[in-house]
């Protein structure tokens, strides 16, 4: 077998996962006040991507309770407000489906108010929602969840700060540099323009990308309406040093 | 190629341990296993107070180099018992606490890796995760030889990536800012 100019075999050259500074939020984000203290000063050092840094967990469905994809039966009785049922693909962003990768998420009831016991604004608990879920995609990245559309609630970031309706999401890919944790919105929300965290993703289009889209087809008749929200994780680069020429030479 | 633009990255909020945190996620090997070491260590912010509502993962190989995964070119080898993933919260101390094998060196390009541990730190005020390895105290030779370790310069800030001996493993402080600063990287 050819060595690598490095001298390491070259079974041992991995692929690396294309980085994407355009997309992401900056650390620093003055308009989110609690950035201040929390974001690194020294610049960041490039990490090469190793065999750490493209391998993962490998999940299973031992992470799963029964009912864990379904945020409205997870209690005696339903939750208030309203049923919706979310689901979409997750793709890397060479467009390939990342299959069997777990999603988990997390969410405030109708009323805004999360299941925390640091959340204290006075909007009623739902002693019927928690507020968790977790799925696997299926073998074409696809995921479903049925749970209830969030409210928006205040907090103290700035006068009159209301955090738009999210849901938080949890993903971990295939690999460590995939990992992502994001929060999906609605779309047609008011709170928008004022929110620190929503507008701290430089690019409008890219801010976009965190918007769930109204999907008719998928509403179910006089029970839930439905969203469907695409996620794109970072995809993979080409193998640096194998050549063409370098393995039609270890064919010979 | 890419023709897909990925998803932005959100911050987990203040309550993301309603959602995140599992029962076992400390435990990337049951408590007994031999050889287990606790990696413990405590997040602060820049104005040196401890960060109560982080989250702290890693990943990482087993103790002879290995990753239970498909793409390691060597293939995956599983070792029951062991997750190579450690999840934890950060308590009311700021703390946090993995208990795991110590990895073995990993081979790559530029050369063998130093024992090391991939760090995630997810918190309240953090749009993005920060991420940082730990290297291990006793490994000397091997983390001056460590292609990653080398690429930062500066000694001081190198060390901040050196875990220190502890009773019953090793500890590991996250600095997200100022004095002692953690080097964190970009991935």
């Amino acid at each position: 077998m050819p060595t690598t100019p490095d001298g390491t075999p070259p079974g041992l050259i991995v692929p690396g996962y294309i980085r994407d500074h355009d997309t992401h939020p900056p650390l620093d984000h003055p308009g989110y006040k609690s950035t201040a203290l929390r974001h690194p000063k020294r610049p960041l050092t490039l990490l090469p991507h190793t065999l750490t840094e493209i391998t993962s967990p490998v999940l299973g469905q031992d992470r799963l309770g029964a009912l864990d994809h379904d945020l409205t039966r997870q209690h005696e009785e339903e939750p208030q407000g309203q049923r919706i049922i979310l689901h979409g693909q997750v793709r890397d962003s060479d467009g390939t489906p990342v299959p069997h990768t777990l999603v988990e998420i997390w969410q405030a009831n109708a009323a805004g108010r999360y299941r925390h016991t640091a959340d204290n604004w006075p909007a009623p608990l739902d002693p019927h929602f928690t507020g968790v879920g977790r799925v696997l995609t299926d073998a074409d990245g696809r995921y479903r969840f049925v749970t209830i559309r969030p409210g928006a609630y205040p907090w103290k970031n700035h006068r009159n700060a209301w955090r738009p309706a999210h849901i938080h999401f949890s993903l971990f890919g295939r690999a460590f540099t995939q990992r992502l944790v994001t929060q999906m919105y609605f779309p047609d929300d008011p709170l928008f323009f004022q929110d620190p965290m929503w507008n701290s993703v430089p690019d409008p289009k890219a801010r976009e990308r965190m918007l769930a889209r109204f999907d008719y087809d998928t509403t179910e008749p006089e029970w839930a309406l439905a969203y469907r929200w695409d996620i794109v994780l970072r995809g993979r680069e080409q193998t640096p040093f194998e050549s063409d020429e370098e393995i039609m030479e270890d064919d010979e | 190629m890419s023709t897909h633009p990925t998803t932005p990255s959100q911050t987990v909020g203040p309550y993301l341990h309603i959602g995140l945190p599992w029962p076992d996620g400390p435990y990337a090997v049951a408590e007994g296993t031999p050889d287990a070491v606790w990696i413990r260590g405590t997040v602060y912010d820049g104005a040196g107070a401890v960060v109560t509502d982080a989250l702290v993962e890693t990943w990482q190989a087993d103790p002879e180099g290995r990753f239970d995964h498909p793409d390691d070119p060597r293939g995956a080898r599983p070792r029951p018992g062991f997750r190579g993933f450690g999840r934890c919260p950060t308590d009311a101390a700021g703390e946090y606490g993995i208990l795991t094998l110590k990895p073995g060196s990993v081979p790559g390009p530029g050369g063998d890796q130093a024992p090391h541990i991939d760090v995630s730190v997810f918190g309240r005020g953090m749009l993005n995760r920060v991420v940082t390895r730990v290297y291990f105290p006793e490994e000397e030779a091997a983390n001056a030889a460590d292609p990653v370790l080398n690429s930062i310069t500066d000694p001081d800030v190198r060390a901040t990536l050196v875990a220190r001996p502890a009773p019953d493993g090793y500890r590991f402080d996250v600095r997200l800012q100022g004095d002692g600063e953690t080097a964190f990287f970009d991935i």
